[in-house]
């Protein structure tokens, strides 16, 4: 029999296939069916987010906070608003910091519900999808009815949040937190102990600890490799460690774990609202420093001095003191951190934006080595990626 | 804690004295600046020691200073999980000189490189696969460098006679209006009579002083939008003049 000539094969994953989570060109390298080399080529939704930031004053940035990662936006203004007040040296009275807690918890629920039924439409389950996207949407109810804008909430600034909730939605979302662990059991059933869904994910894209650090893995990944790590208790912000929670860890590294993290954490997020709305502390929600946060639209009415000070927030802006600061909190997806230098001008001078899935997708060919190429599908589904973070 | 850090701080420019330029503590966080020939050490002894254990590197960015030279400066953010606390390390370079790449030490630094690279044209030597990595293939020009317009040179579209996406020179119907909030004649774009004196040598005389005084509160900042629309008034008020 003659020789023949064997050559790998290449693939293009994307950038318009539906388990791609968005637009990730992945270049595949390919053995028969497995898979030798993975080369993702990201960028497609690159918006120069950092440099539209650095032509903004400081409260027009935000909303671009809400358009990096979608899924869960109020968590990225977390981390700006609170870089900037790190720089102004500025306090948020207790009820903003618990309405923020409340609003990121909220993000953290947004963002797992989404990440954990699309992986598990990616591989194959269809149900859970419709079972837990109208929980999602209630919740972008909740968010409309605090901010006024179902996703991009842009409701964490610098100083507190935006505008105070009204008093009856604070009742609905425990009212919704008592009827949702009914419905994180219901997901489970369909998916924790489903054969098919286990021969997907268990013992696939195996990653360990020493390689989450060489990685840069952060968030549920790092956590499903058994890595106790969670910004929320060692580096608390805006009143974290005043709540019982705990940290689930993982065992394996693979998908399956880093499926049941995100179930689990969706149980934690619920033990903090819940304590979040037992203990809503009252008085201001944002900062009293008229010099940042706008005045009442009432004061401005009879108060010359209000008016003044909206004026000059809402054209000029405030001006932050030169300095700089990496500040990091815990989104869904991970550490998500600003490193914000301010030259003492209403601008920021340059505001890198650290998002946990950059790091995440960076290792898809250590994940997926030797894989089949339908493991690359789930593999991209359990590192949660979201490319509005990843490309800015 | 700014204490462990200062003690830190001091035990790492300790260890490393031909390394470490400097450290300083600015809002509780520690920064260090080091020289850029040195960089895969000074990661890998943040990395290695048993006092520092900044086992993860958690970000690398550039950042651009045209008034400085060198005028780059590459930041390291490095967390430690041990100790729970984070260092930054700063290096300096320009657009020619490369920054020896620390993937060695840490295979996340690789895409951060890349992003480097792309955004500012920072050079990175040995660093494995130094592509661009955000924009578009093909795209010219660095785009986060403080001389780059934030509207950029081109733009895409789709043309329907060739069937393809082409890419065209940017064109605005309005300037973008960079407004410069540091001047206290801010919106004051337009000559007042007697300002041409200023910029002639020969008519300011002894006038210079306060002449030069208020053409220096300009900004080089600002955009030329607003002198169009002064060229506008200016034309419109010679209309009725006459």
């Amino acid at each position: 029999m003659a020789e023949t000539q064997i050559r790998n094969f290449n693939l293009n994953f994307g950038p318009q296939h539906p388990s791609a989570h968005g637009v990730l060109r992945l270049v595949l390298e390919m053995d028969g069916e497995i898979i030798e080399r993975a080369d993702p080529h990201i960028g497609l939704l690159h918006r120069g987010t950092e440099k539209l930031i650095e032509h903004k004053n400081y409260l027009q940035a935000v909303p671009y906070f809400d358009r990096l990662d979608y899924v869960s936006p109020q968590n990225q203004e977390h981390a700006f608003a609170l870089a900037v007040e790190k720089l102004l040296g500025l306090e948020v009275p207790p009820r903003g910091q618990a309405l923020r807690v409340l609003f990121a918890e909220i993000g953290r629920v947004l963002n797992h519900i989404f990440s954990v039924c699309t992986f598990a439409m990616d591989t194959g389950a269809m149900t859970p999808m419709l079972w837990m996207f109208e929980e999602r949407e209630k919740l972008m109810e909740f968010c409309e009815r605090a901010s006024g804008a179902r996703m991009h909430m842009n409701y964490f600034r610098p100083g507190g949040v935006a505008f105070d909730v009204p008093p009856e939605l604070l009742d609905d979302i425990g009212a919704w937190a008592a009827t949702f662990p009914k419905l994180i059991d219901d997901c489970e059933t369909l998916l924790t102990e489903n054969r098919i869904f286990k021969q997907r994910t268990v013992d696939i894209g195996v990653i360990t600890a020493d390689e989450c650090f060489d990685w840069g893995f952060t968030g549920p990944n790092l956590r499903a490799a058994g890595v106790p790590w969670d910004l929320r208790k060692a580096q608390p912000y805006d009143g974290y460690e005043r709540f019982d929670f705990d940290i689930p860890i993982g065992k394996h590294g693979d998908c399956y774990d880093r499926y049941l993290i995100r179930i689990h954490e969706l149980r934690q997020s619920l033990r903090i609202i819940d304590q979040c709305l037992g203990d809503m502390p009252g008085g201001p929600c944002k900062s009293d420093d008229r010099k940042i946060t706008p005045p009442r639209r009432a004061d401005m009415k009879n108060s010359m001095e209000a008016l003044i000070h909206h004026f000059k927030l809402y054209t000029e802006g405030y001006h932050v003191p030169a300095g700089e600061t990496y500040t990091a909190v815990e989104a869904p997806k991970g550490e998500f951190a600003v490193y914000l230098i301010s030259d003492g001008t209403n601008k920021p001078y340059r505001c890198k934006i650290r998002a946990p899935g950059f790091a995440h997708l960076q290792a898809m060919e250590l994940l997926s080595k030797g894989h089949m190429l339908a493991d690359v599908v789930a593999n991209i589904g359990s590192l949660d990626v979201v490319f509005g973070e990843i490309d800015r | 804690m700014d204490l462990a850090l200062q003690d830190l701080g001091e035990y790492i420019v300790g260890h490393l004295p031909d390394e470490v330029e400097e450290n300083e503590i600015k809002l509780g966080e520690l920064i260090l600046s080091a020289k850029a020939e040195g960089i895969i050490k000074v990661i890998h002894f943040l990395r290695d020691d048993v006092s520092c254990q900044f086992k993860q590197l958690v970000d690398i960015c550039g950042v651009d200073y045209p008034d400085r030279s060198p005028r780059f400066e590459v930041v390291y953010n490095l967390l430690s999980l041990v100790h729970n606390n984070r260092v930054r390390v700063k290096i300096r370079t320009d657009e020619e000189t490369p920054v020896p790449s620390v993937t060695s030490v840490f295979s996340a630094a690789n895409w951060w490189e890349r992003e480097a690279w792309d955004m500012y044209g920072i050079y990175f030597s040995e660093h494995p696969d130094l592509r661009r990595i955000l924009t578009d293939y093909g795209f010219e020009g660095h785009p986060l460098r403080k001389d780059f317009p934030l509207t950029g040179y081109v733009e895409l579209r789709y043309d329907d006679e060739q069937k393809r996406v082409v890419y065209e020179p940017v064109k605005l119907t309005q300037e973008y209006r960079d407004f410069d909030f540091l001047s206290p004649w801010e919106g004051v774009q337009r000559m007042l009579p007697g300002d041409e004196k200023a910029g002639d040598p020969e008519l300011a005389g002894e006038e210079a002083g306060t002449g030069g005084a208020r053409t220096g509160t300009k900004k080089v900042g600002e955009t030329g939008g607003g002198e169009d629309d002064n060229d506008d008034a200016e034309a419109r008020d010679r209309k009725k003049n006459a």
